[in-house]
């Protein structure tokens, strides 16, 4: 197949295949099969699998199916769909799981699959015995017991968390080797409800000095962070409800506060404390940690907001295209400071570009869904997808992230990533061509913090 | 009655204008909170800050402290407080901040001594959290302020000493949010 050829079949938008996103629309048009390596199809499978093809009655078809079940599970052919814990190998309530995002599709993060960071385990609580206390700099100290919040008025947001420590294996001199997902999954999209905190704030009465507020949750870490009044009072809430069932333990049941946009660590889970302050506590996380040491000594400290990033979770590394042909770019972008304007890919190592279909309704700080079809010649190439906010703020090339950055600042990876096919339609993560790959420099672990 | 009207049609004017503008503005709470007691509070805040505020009675030194570190966290922390693969390093750093392969230890980087009590009080040990006394959370912090050369090996550490002690990196931090918002 030559590209003269592809070019009377197809509309190119950009170099080395890429295609006018309307092709979607166009009727018969077929994508070309990508499998995730480990779950390459067996001869046997192979029979069995024809015969149910070749039989008008294939047998779920010849006996009654399953009777109701009181909560669903995902089908036992989907057991792969899963995260992927790193955690501590003696302190195992200490680490993360990652969110399989080259698995899924669409935008929302099923509640079961919602990556996880814990700093000492989940603990599992009674909400009849939970109670939450605001103090400090208000009017009145107040306790709020969970049967009190479920009869305050509730707000919904779809909104993304990213940890601050994301796709930090991007700071490391060779490429990760993980999933994309395994590398990028410590963010997941989910609609949450709660009661805004300017509620409960307005009911305690806020005291003019107040500035900070300190928030802290009730696991074996008791772990505390300083958020700004302003973000309080603005769009934070507290969250009961995520899609649409009460939290899971793992997120914070059965209270999380969520400030939409901002890094993870600050969307406290298992919320018990609230104290109004004049100044941030400077506790653990927000200084030796979730802090970022910059080339020249000095860390930047309060880094709140989630920069514009974006990843192709299909193709992605370890998956297979099968032969040349028809396929489909899809991948996930997310912004902090609001929604995701426009998507670049490129098919050709960045030497040209092609603006990604985003997925309607596009969301304020929340998982964008891009996609575009590309005609794959069976050539070795690069491909990659660049995010651009509605600040105008564009995702840097991650030689451009390290220049600005350095490499130990450790949170707050947002660079672009390069997924490279080979002739074999193998995909593997590469740094940028033009960057020396064998520096000698610390190769930091992909760890969580 | 006729005050009343006007009420209700300004209202509806306000709501057709933007329902979620209002909502948001007027939002009210059924107002179901129960006041808690300063000693209720006082019991529940355990935050510390850096000027001392939050720091409760009690004190330690440094050799009651190396004998808390070698019972309960050298497991995890390893002689010295260099780190393994289970706990951070927290002392013993060679490296500078600047260099290639920086450690961020206690004595290198954490601005503020206050914030190794806080930590460890609230959250260490990993097996049995909360269960220092506040004695022993001071000597333990004592213990490893000296191991990063930050106290003399006699110093004994209370609220009054704790948030005197000198932090090499006290200025190391650039507050990125405050900078950004105050300056826009
Ligand atoms: C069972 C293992 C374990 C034990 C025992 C333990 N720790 Fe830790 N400690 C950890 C882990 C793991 C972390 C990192 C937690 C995280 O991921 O946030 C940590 C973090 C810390 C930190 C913060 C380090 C940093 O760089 O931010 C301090 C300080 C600390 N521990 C002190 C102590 C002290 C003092 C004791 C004894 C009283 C102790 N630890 C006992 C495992 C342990």
């Amino acid at each position: 197949m030559t590209d003269t050829k592809h070019n009377k079949e197809f509309e190119y938008v950009a170099g080395n295949g890429l295609l006018d996103r309307r092709l979607f629309l166009k009727r018969g048009i077929q994508f070309g099969t990508i499998t995730a390596l480990a779950s390459t199809v067996t001869q046997l499978l192979q029979a069995e699998t024809e015969t149910a093809f070749n039989s008008a009655r294939p047998p779920w078809m010849t006996q009654p199916g399953k009777p109701f079940s009181l909560y669903g599970k995902p089908s036992e052919f989907e057991d792969d769909v899963v995260r992927f814990p790193t955690q501590n190998e003696s302190v195992l309530g200490n680490g993360v799981s990652w969110s399989p995002l080259h698995l899924m599709e669409g935008t929302i993060t099923p509640n079961g699959l919602h990556f996880e960071r814990h700093h000492n385990g989940i603990p599992q609580i009674d909400p009849a015995k939970h109670k939450l206390l605001i103090h400090g700099m208000v009017k009145q100290d107040l306790f709020f017991r969970m049967e009190d919040l479920y009869r305050y008025p509730m707000q919904s947001k779809i909104c993304f968390i990213e940890c601050g420590g994301n796709s930090n294996a991007g700071w490391n001199s060779s490429p990760s080797r993980s999933e994309a997902g395994y590398f990028n999954g410590m963010a997941s999209n989910s609609e949450w409800t709660g009661v805004p905190l300017k509620v409960l704030l307005a009911e305690a009465g806020l005291k003019s000095s107040a500035k900070w507020l300190i928030a802290e949750g009730a696991d074996a870490f008791n772990m505390q962070m300083s958020i700004p009044i302003e973000k309080a009072m603005d769009d934070a809430f507290l969250a009961i409800y995520q899609n649409g069932e009460k939290i899971r333990p793992e997120q914070g049941y059965p209270l999380r506060l969520i400030v939409p946009g901002w890094e993870g660590v600050l969307n406290v889970k298992w919320l018990r404390r609230l104290m109004i302050t004049d100044r941030p506590v400077m506790a653990r996380n927000e200084t030796s940690r979730y802090t970022e040491l910059q080339p020249d000594g000095k860390a930047r400290q309060f880094t709140f907001f989630i920069e514009a990033k974006s990843l192709i979770t299909s193709p992605s590394a370890n998956m297979l295209l099968k032969q040349p042909g028809l396929y489909q770019i899809t991948g996930l972008a997310w912004s902090g400071r609001g929604k995701i304007k426009k998507v670049d890919i490129s098919a050709d190592d960045g030497k040209t570009w092609a603006e990604a279909e985003l997925q309607q309704p596009v969301l304020d700080r929340a998982f964008t869904r891009f996609r575009l079809p590309w005609q794959w010649n069976g050539k070795k190439t690069v491909i990659k997808s660049r995010a651009m906010d509605e600040t105008g703020y564009v995702q840097p090339e991650r030689t451009e992230l390290i220049k600005k950055r350095g490499k130990h600042g450790f949170y707050h990876y947002n660079a672009i990533t390069n997924w490279q096919i080979d002739e074999d339609g193998y995909v593997s993560h590469v740094y940028d061509k033009n960057e020396n790959q064998t520096l000698s420099d610390n190769s930091i672990d992909s760890s969580w913090d | 009655m006729i005050k009343m009207k006007i009420k209700h049609s300004l209202t509806i004017v306000l709501i057709a204008v933007g329902i979620n503008l209002v909502f948001a503005e007027t939002m009210q709470g059924p107002g179901l909170g129960h006041a808690a007691t300063i000693d209720e509070v006082a019991k529940w805040n355990i935050s510390v800050f850096p000027d001392g505020e939050g720091l409760p009675e009690g004190r330690g030194s440094v050799s009651e402290g190396e004998v808390v570190y070698n019972t309960q966290c050298v497991g995890c922390h390893a002689q010295g407080g260099i780190g393994s693969a289970v706990g951070d390093q927290l002392a013993g750093a060679q490296m500078e901040l600047t260099s290639d392969y920086p450690e961020k230890t206690i004595g290198k980087y954490w601005p503020y001594a206050t914030t190794v009590f806080d930590v460890i009080r609230r959250s260490m040990p990993m097996t049995t959290p909360g269960s220092l006394t506040d004695n022993d959370a001071y000597a333990v912090t004592a213990y490893l302020l000296y191991l990063n050369n930050l106290i003399d090996v006699n110093a004994v550490i209370d609220k009054s000493s704790l948030p005197k002690v000198k932090m090499p990196n006290e200025d190391g931090f650039v507050k990125v949010y405050e900078v950004k918002e105050t300056n826009k």
